[in-house]
């Protein structure tokens, strides 16, 4: 069993700052991590290759300070780290990120064939949710987005059962190897990493591949020329400057406070009455 | 498992130091770090006094992050809405090389870190260290809490900052005492760097340093302080956290009120502010250094209580022991000596003749005196104030009865004795 | 969206748009529906999409794909109520479920053979999976989890604004040179156009062209929500939140109550889940449920930047906090300052009364 998962480097955004004036994104201080969804896909692969044995394979392209997120990923497991770094593809959108990653996965793929390839459910910094699938059409894969648990891998057979988060229930879904997977938040917990990991992760030879060894053919497909959306604005909010109105009454007392929010609350809300009822016992 | 020449415990400024200079010297050497990476938990500004940090890397200049070098710096007398100060401004300070310069340790520590590193030494972060390993009395490695995690070495050198749990679990250090530390509180504060500029009437690069004593601290021993960075301002306050205790108040309750004060707050005005939690100082000074070295190991920076609360150095000292334990460390093994406590009682004789114990000895008197004689920062900078005021109201009285009447309240406050004891015991503890 | 780490500096470039694909017109809204409902995001999209399509003097349509019978024509003529000219109608009985593939591959055609100039999806679970794969075997822009549109007239382009690193900032995207111009909307965000019962349009219909056997990933099971007892936090109408304000876990018991009073769901902050008062599935925030109820109610929450990102959206926010300056009440539409141990019984009162007199009244 091969696995291949993508990881990306972002930056952690609880600690992201804009410039009041300048209205650019402050870096100073902040801390780069690996994608926090791309974590359930890491150790859900792990996991599989604990149970079903193989390597897994992590994929990232970005910086090259993006070294870090895969020796991250290295020290909890993973076999083997690939950063795919390149001015070219500097301003890649979703649709040039997937070609190129495809074409690395395609080109890891001569060495050893590849069973699963894992992406996170979205990015916190793109947010777009759509590498994943865009990697998975590339490749022609069957895709399972959002899996919220891997009930089987059949290895015989070649094929995978999994629970699929759809709007209102989960779906059980059965399709065949090769696939691609993103996962739910929340589906597991990645495991805290052992000493000798950690000092594999600190040795480990990362590979950078650039585009040549990307195995990138066609130049028009990468970076902002491969890239059909357009930044044309970026902006601060305008923040919400409404604050709370402060329930306040001359007494102060809880059933006082509790009853005069209430009156202002359905007044502006009537329909709350209803949606309540819907559920209420 | 492996083993290694030195194991270094934290990538504080004390950690690096050591680390850089064993790698250069080609030692085998594994540091690990509890936090995300160095400097993740430090994220403030604070001051980098060159010197030490010349001994070790001289060409630091080229690419350290460096935020301002200081050309200004004032000292504030504050009562409830004034303040008394002096400015020292020299051209000197903006020749070259310069002297100190404000810093953000997230990015200084990592720029250090990274240094080490290429230097040869192995990092390892997310990676706390619970345990030392014994046998009998003598350090031989540190057990980290991974699974796998016991790692070996000839010599543990001890840099975990203040509060070193790993030297308190050894039985290496007693219990901190809440006398011999002070609990800081830091904020930093963004502004564009043309705003910075004006407010502080310097050019680029240039940066100011505003040392605050009085009213601010309630009447605690502590200090409050402003540094200028490129596109923010630090601010913070500190106190002895007895004193904390004791007056069921917190730094952070210090911190807002001294921001509202009227001769803190235009300055800081407009500014988008990042709040970090408080970190201990070890102000005990000379008489809080506790055992620093023995068999398989040695004791560098806050763990050690090198700081100098006077002058308000911390991150220099850390600097300088750890250069000075690594230099023992080598020095021993290139003699082909083992790390027993005689003969790191090297690293001793090292520091005795630096500056570093130099000064807390100078010191030593000093914790004790401030912390018996509130009147330092409560009584007095409201005298002060009041005299300043008086003397500089023009409204018809005559200077000689101003000066009476400032002498009256100066005596009144605190007796003639009084006034002149603490003059005494400050010459004293300055001598 | 930009997979740089800096967010792309606004570009300037030509507009080069093929002639071939000058020729695609109207706006398109994907009728996404499960289990017999539409998601009410499509007909927020169709509101959204009407203003867009009398902009650019074209055609406003629905797209539904599903089984065939009367419901999915149901969903065309309600499309059209909603503001649709006309609805594209795809029936097959591989429909049936959503997957991926076969979705994928209607709509694509659908795409390629009415050529729209915008297609507009809902950023569901569904809408997310959907479009990202059409946008890829289409090679055209994509622009995710959107919360405002416009029509840039300058060039006829979609202006399709969206948050970026965690919405510290939002940025205005445009694909220029690609048809169509695809963008999926986060629920919740658009007004609810008014419902036009005599409105009439037409409907086209569409045929997959798939068999069973060439479609490789197959349904074995369907668990709706509601059968599993699970917290349904994500779809809620009204939760009620906890935080460490509540000091013991005995007190969140005050939380479960007003819930049970409500038929609320129960919410909580990272250090309660941490904690085990409740369940993870419970935690609200970055790391846990973005939820969008209609009310939201924090006791003793103090509205740290985490939590705030996944309840903001929150119709209405009522917040329970004894700190009169806690960060919670610089977002929040309601506030009481108080200790949460006393409020919430005193609401949960409230609440029971009000009900059961709303009740009485029918
Ligand atoms: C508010 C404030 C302002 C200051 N301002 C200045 C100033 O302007 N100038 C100045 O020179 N000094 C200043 N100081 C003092 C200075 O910060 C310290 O003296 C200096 O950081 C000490 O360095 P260190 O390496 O000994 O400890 P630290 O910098 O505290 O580093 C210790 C490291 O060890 C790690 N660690 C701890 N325990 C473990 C463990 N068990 N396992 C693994 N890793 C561990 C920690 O995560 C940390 O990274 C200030 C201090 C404070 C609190
Ligand atoms: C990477 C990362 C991800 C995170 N993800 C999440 C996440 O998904 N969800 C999340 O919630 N947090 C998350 N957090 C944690 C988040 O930063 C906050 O720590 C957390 O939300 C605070 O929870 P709280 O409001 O319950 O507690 P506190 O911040 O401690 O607030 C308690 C509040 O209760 C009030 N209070 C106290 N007593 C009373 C009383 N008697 N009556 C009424 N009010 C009272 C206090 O005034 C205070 O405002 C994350 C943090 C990080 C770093
Ligand atoms: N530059 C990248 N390198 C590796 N994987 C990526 C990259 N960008 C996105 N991905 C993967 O695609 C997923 C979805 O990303 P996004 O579409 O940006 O939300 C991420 O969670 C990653 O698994």
């Amino acid at each position: 069993m091969h696995i291949v998962v993508c990881i990306k480097q972002v930056p952690d955004s609880a600690q992201i700052r804009v410039h009041p004036v300048t209205n650019t994104i402050m870096r100073q201080g902040v801390p780069a991590i690996v994608n926090p969804y791309d974590l359930y896909s890491l150790e859900e692969a792990l996991r599989i290759k604990d149970q079903y044995g193989g390597r897994v394979t992590v994929l990232s392209m970005g910086p090259p300070q993006a070294e870090a997120a895969l020796r991250k990923a290295i020290s909890f497991g993973a076999d083997d780290a690939i950063l795919v770094t390149d001015r070219a593809f500097a301003g890649s959108d979703t649709l040039a990120t997937s070609y190129a990653l495809a074409s690395a996965i395609s080109q890891i793929e001569k060495d050893i064939p590849i069973d699963m390839i894992f992406a996170g459910k979205q990015t916190i910094d793109g947010d777009t949710a759509q590498v994943g699938p865009g990697i998975a059409k590339r490749l022609d894969m069957q895709l399972l987005t959002y899996v919220s648990k891997v009930r089987e891998v059949d290895l015989e057979n070649r094929t995978i059962t999994v629970e699929r988060r759809a709007e209102g229930g989960v779906q059980v879904l059965k399709t065949r190897l090769p696939c691609l997977v993103t996962v739910l938040e929340g589906t597991n917990e990645m495991r805290f990493a052992t000493m000798s990991n950690m000092f594999r992760a600190a040795r480990y030879p990362l590979k950078t591949w650039d585009k040549e060894k990307a195995g990138i053919e066609d130049l028009t497909k990468i970076g902002l020329k491969g890239s059909p959306t357009i930044v044309s604005k970026v902006f601060a909010p305008t923040p919400k400057s409404v604050k709370a109105e402060i329930i306040d009454t001359e007494s102060n007392q809880p059933k006082d406070l509790a009853v005069t929010l209430l009156a202002k609350l359905f007044t502006k809300k009537p329909n709350l009455v209803r949606d309540i009822a819907k559920n209420a016992p | 498992m492996e083993k290694f020449d030195a194991i270094v415990v934290g990538a504080g400024p004390s950690g690096n130091a050591a680390a850089y200079t064993l790698a250069k010297a080609g030692l085998k050497v594994l540091q690990i770090e509890r936090g995300e990476y160095p400097g993740s938990k430090n994220v403030q500004g604070a001051i980098l006094y060159s010197d030490a940090l010349e001994r070790i890397i001289p060409d630091f200049r080229d690419d350290a992050p460096l935020e301002r070098h200081i050309v200004e710096q004032r000292m504030w007398v504050l009562d409830d809405e004034s303040y008394v100060g002096s400015t020292y401004r020299s051209a000197e300070f903006n020749r070259e090389p310069y002297n100190r310069y404000t810093i953000i340790r997230a990015q200084f520590d990592k720029w250090f870190s990274k240094k080490v590193q290429d230097a040869g030494a192995l990092l390892i972060c997310e990676t706390t260290i619970s345990d030392l390993i014994l046998d009998g009395n003598r350090v031989i490695g540190v057990q980290a809490d991974r699974e796998g995690g016991a790692i070996y070495a000839d010599i543990v050198i001890l840099a975990d900052g203040v509060n070193s749990l790993l030297a308190k679990k050894a039985g290496f250090h007693p219990e901190l005492d809440a006398k011999d530390v002070a609990l800081a509180v830091k904020e930093i504060h963004f502004l564009p760097q043309e705003t910075i500029e004006s407010r502080f009437n310097i050019g680029e690069d240039e940066g100011v340093v505003i040392e605050m004593v009085g009213k601010i601290t309630k009447g605690m021993m502590g200090t409050g302080f402003l540094y200028t960075n490129k596109e923010s301002i630090t601010l913070g306050v500190g106190c002895m956290l007895s004193d904390f205790k004791q007056q069921k108040t917190t730094p952070y309750a210090l911190l807002e009120e001294m921001k509202a004060h009227p001769a803190i707050k235009p300055l800081i005005a407009g500014g988008e502010m990042k709040e970090y939690t408080g970190h201990l100082i070890p102000e005990g000074g000379y008489k809080a250094i506790p055992k620093i070295y023995g068999d398989g190991w040695l004791m560098v920076g806050d763990a050690a209580m090198f700081v100098n609360a006077v002058h308000r150095e911390g991150s220099n000292l850390a600097m300088t022991s750890g250069r000075l334990a690594a230099e023992t460390v080598i020095a021993l093994k290139e003699q082909g000596k083992f790390m027993t406590e005689a003969n790191l009682a090297l690293y001793r004789e090292k520091l005795d003749e630096s500056f570093l114990m130099k000064d807390l000895k100078k010191y030593k008197e000093m914790p004790g005196i401030l912390h018996k004689s509130p009147q330092f920062f409560t009584t007095y900078p409201e005298l002060i104030n009041k005299a300043a005021h008086s003397m500089l109201t023009v409204d018809g009285v005559d200077k000689k009865t101003k000066e009476r009447e400032i002498r009256r309240n100066f005596v009144g406050k605190r007796s003639l004795f009084g006034l002149m004891g603490d003059a005494f015991k400050m010459w004293r503890a300055f001598e | 969206m930009s997979e740089d780490n800096e967010p792309r500096k606004p570009a300037r470039r030509k507009v080069e748009l093929d002639p071939k694909l000058a020729a695609y017109k109207g706006v398109w809204v994907f009728v996404e529906h499960e289990r017999g409902q539409v998601h009410p995001v499509s007909w927020e999209l169709m509101g959204e999409g009407r203003k867009l399509a009398d902009r650019l003097g074209v055609e406003l349509a629905g797209i539904v794909m599903g089984t065939p019978g009367p419901e999915s024509r149901q969903f065309c003529s309600e499309a059209i109520h909603y503001g649709a000219d006309l609805c594209y109608l795809m029936e097959d009985e591989l429909l049936k479920d959503y997957r991926n593939e076969p979705y994928t591959k209607g709509l694509t055609d659908l795409v390629n053979s009415y050529q729209p100039e915008i297609l507009l999806i809902g950023a569901t679970t569904l809408g997310r999976d959907l479009a990202g794969s059409v946008a890829t075997t289409l090679k055209t822009g994509l622009t995710a989890d959107c919360t405002e549109l416009a029509i840039d007239m300058e060039n006829r382009s979609l202006a399709a604004t969206r948050p970026t690193f965690g919405g510290s900032l939002l940025c205005t995207i445009v694909t220029l040179n690609y048809r169509p111009q695809m963008a999926t909307v986060r629920p919740r965000v658009m007004a609810m156009p008014e419902k036009d019962g005599n409105r009439t349009g037409r409907i086209i219909e569409h045929s997959l062209g798939m068999v069973e056997e060439s479609i490789i990933t197959k349904v074995l099971e369907y668990i709706p929500d509601n059968l599993q007892g699970k917290p349904q936090l994500a779809f809620a109408d009204i939760i009620v939140s906890g935080g460490r304000g509540m000091k013991k876990p005995e007190n969140f018991q005050l939380i479960w109550d007003l819930a049970k009073v409500l038929g609320a769901e129960v919410g909580a902050t990272r250090p309660i889940v941490q904690a085990g008062w409740v369940e993870a599935d419970r935690q609200v925030g970055q790391s846990g449920k973005t939820v969008r109820p209609k009310l939201y109610i924090a006791a003793g929450i103090s509205g740290a930047i985490q939590h705030r990102v996944g309840m903001e959206d929150s119709d209405v926010i009522i917040a329970i906090n004894s700190d009169p300056n806690a960060p919670i009440f610089d977002f929040a539409t309601y506030g009481i300052v108080g200790n949460a141990m006393v409020i919430l019984p005193a609401l949960t009162e409230a609440f029971r009364q009000h009900l059961s007199t709303a009740r009485m009244a029918g």
